[in-house]
């Protein structure tokens, strides 16, 4: 395994802090509108605005970790597909109501343990933006379990699509608890917790959950992979194109 | 310019009863009529039109700015965004709960809007082309509602008049975050103020339209100002806005796509010109460039989300029966 | 609920009330839709406290609030305006007598 200059993994573990939020929040801000009913979109706005604050916030700390001038705007606009380090999960589309609810449960409650874990970090920089956001995440994930649950344990039709949707995504939870050579720096240096560790506590909340919504927590098979080294989906190309779409094509420095 | 298309009845001649003078006696010493109070069933009918097709007019307004939401050229710009097209969902929440406690259920007001019985402001058909009309409809249709909403903070009816403070205190922040988009803009590159420029040559003319048609052929008028749920005629209104958004856009560095605009001094006052009346009233009917699309959307969300609204009620069900057999 | 109301996919209409962080008691705000209470705090929250205007939130579903007749309104309300003796400006005190 190659031993990453400290600085560097630091970065990059950034960079994949901001871009899960980033991804994340871009995927709700494209639903603005379209909720089931009006309440819903307002909660929704929410959990979007709460998100890209706390991208900004993380893709700002990595420029100021690189030193070379990069703004968060910069990191947002001006990377292609490849460079982004978000998991896979959070650029699964929403198919449907059912899709986006579990995507959303299944990574709110690892991101929230992620920030618990990380409020304890040796770079107080860092344990203080976990601290902001670990408040607004315990919001996220408290309402995704719900309406987990309400989905689960509602009508049939709820049951079978959050079936159908846990299906298709429980392949991407996988990715969640990767290390490589730049989680190992990191859980060195004491900035944040090994994402192992992450795991127990994870499956206990979402198998608590699952029972609380007449849900089974399906059996690991073989788990997807790639996003946090650049290697991402199909549609994910066309997500970064429509986001830099204007600030790319029209010259301007101040928007 | 929510009652664009609502007609407040004519009272038939010594049709009004002891109860209706008493009513109207009220409205005259300035008393608020609150969700419990008589009411004519004329101005509960008129209010309900009007305040929902505002409410209607929020949520169909969320759509044109949304679908730049993901296109924001900048991550705070996209956070403003987002918040600012949160409100509007926030507004007509507001609105329907007004709106509700006038006896309709907000799934017979929604049915309303998606049937297509009910309307809402004609401004929400036309297109969003380019980044910068974000910032043009900030500026002049949020500048154009707060015209027309302070003076119904005053409104004769109650739930109707607190909603409109409290979706006040919002919307300066909508307009000042138009307004200093479309700045940025004419302070950039040649393309970013030729963008702003096109901008407003398209929002223009649909904003002084927003008002509603001309006094002289808005004869239902009257009874709503007497009732104190209109307190402005529409060209006073009108007059008002254009008195107000011209040194603006002047500021701007912009030009108004109006030849016939005129500072006249003895009015104090700018003359302009006179819209495209037939346009207006064929985007009401439902010709306009987006009518269709806005409804599609709204029908669509309200469909697909039938599963849900109807899982979250059979679970509410299921739970509230557990508890009561344990 | 009724058959037709949960048919409907209707959600029941709650009443919200908001105490802000300088505020004594919690003002009526307007009301919202839910299924459940749980999501109606989350509306409520979402909703009506986007601004720091709230430190406490009750919702009540609307068919649970009891208001009084507006046509009682002078039986029920009157008679205390002529009870002004229980208003301590009522009384005059005497100049010069004081921590009354």
């Amino acid at each position: 395994m190659n031993v990453l200059a400290p600085q560097a993994a630091l970065v990059s573990y950034l960079v994949r802090l901001g871009d899960n939020a980033l991804i994340l929040g871009q995927q709700l801000a494209a639903v603005t509108g379209r909720a089931p009913i009006v309440e819903e979109d307002l909660a929704n706005a929410n959990v979007a605005l709460d998100l890209i604050g706390q991208a900004r916030l993380w893709l700002a700390l990595a420029g100021e970790v690189e030193g070379a001038g990069r703004t968060a705007d910069d990191f947002a606009y001006f990377r292609d597909p490849a460079g982004f380090r978000n998991v896979l999960l959070v650029e699964r589309s929403g198919v449907d109501f059912a899709h986006a609810t579990v995507r959303d449960f299944l990574f709110d409650t690892w991101h929230f343990g992620l920030l618990r874990g990380l409020e304890r970090s040796s770079d107080a920089r860092i344990a203080a933006i976990a601290a902001k956001a670990a408040r607004e995440v315990e919001y996220h994930a408290r309402r995704s379990g719900d309406w987990v649950v309400r989905l689960g344990d509602g009508t049939a039709e709820s049951n079978a699509r959050v079936r159908a949707a846990l299906d298709a995504l429980w392949p991407y939870t996988g990715e969640l608890f990767e290390a490589d050579e730049v989680d190992a720096e990191v859980a060195r240096a004491g900035i944040g917790p090994a994402p192992e560790t992450l795991r127990e506590p994870w499956r206990r909340h979402v198998a608590a959950i699952f029972a609380d919504a007449t849900l089974d927590v399906p059996a690991d098979g073989w788990m997807q992979s790639g996003g946090r080294s650049g290697r991402h989906g199909e549609s994910f190309s066309y997500l970064i194109a429509e986001m830099q779409s204007v600030r790319r094509s029209v010259p301007g420095e101040r928007w | 310019m929510y009652t664009q298309m609502v007609d407040a009845p004519e009272p038939g001649e010594g049709a009004r009863d002891e109860r209706e003078r008493a009513f109207e006696e009220k409205l005259e010493r300035g008393v608020t009529i609150e969700s419990t109070d008589w009411m004519p069933d004329a101005y509960r009918k008129t209010l309900t039109r009007q305040i929902s097709q505002h409410a209607h007019s929020e949520i169909v307004g969320m759509l044109p700015e949304g679908n730049w939401i993901t296109r924001a050229p900048s991550l705070e710009r996209k956070a403003i965004l987002l918040a600012k097209v949160q409100d509007e969902a926030g507004h007509g929440l507001y609105l329907y709960s007004a709106a509700e406690t006038l006896g309709t259920s907000r799934d017979d007001l929604v049915d309303a809007l998606l049937s297509g019985r009910a309307k809402y402001s004609s401004i929400f058909n036309y297109p969003t082309l380019t980044w910068a009309d974000v910032g043009a409809i900030g500026w002049l249709v949020d500048g154009a509602a707060i015209i027309n909403q302070i003076p119904l903070t005053r409104c004769s009816y109650g739930p109707y008049a607190r909603a409109m403070v409290r979706i006040c205190k919002e919307e300066s922040f909508h307009q000042r975050q138009g307004f200093d988009v479309m700045k940025t803009l004419c302070e950039g590159t040649p393309q970013q103020r030729a963008m702003a420029q096109d901008a407003l040559d398209r929002w223009w003319w649909p904003s002084i339209m927003m008002f509603g048609p001309p006094d002289a052929a808005s004869p239902n008028s009257a009874t709503s100002m007497r009732w104190k749920i209109k307190l402005f005629s529409n060209d006073a209104l009108r007059q008002k806005f254009v008195d107000q958004t011209v040194p603006q856009a002047d500021a701007l560095g912009l030009r108004v796509p109006d030849p016939a605009l005129r500072w006249n001094a003895e009015r104090g006052s700018y003359d302009f010109g006179e819209p495209d009346w037939n346009e207006f009233y064929e985007v009401v009917r439902g010709n306009g460039p987006c009518n269709r699309e806005r409804l599609g959307a709204r029908v669509r969300a309200h469909e697909e989300g039938a599963w849900v609204r109807e899982a979250a009620l059979a679970h509410a069900a299921k739970r509230a029966a557990k508890r009561a057999a344990a | 609920m009724s058959e037709a109301n949960a048919a409907a996919g209707r959600w029941p209409l709650w009443e919200v009330f908001v105490r802000s962080g300088s505020g004594l008691a919690h003002k009526h705000v307007g009301s919202l839709h839910a299924a459940d209470a749980a999501m109606a705090l989350q509306h409520a929250r979402d909703v009506y406290t986007r601004r720091n205007e709230g430190t406490s939130i009750w919702v009540v579903e609307s068919r649970n609030v009891v208001a009084s007749e507006p046509a009682d309104r002078e039986m029920l309300f009157e008679p205390a305006e002529s009870k002004t003796f229980r208003q301590p400006t009522y009384f005059t005190v005497p100049e010069g007598v004081k921590h009354l």
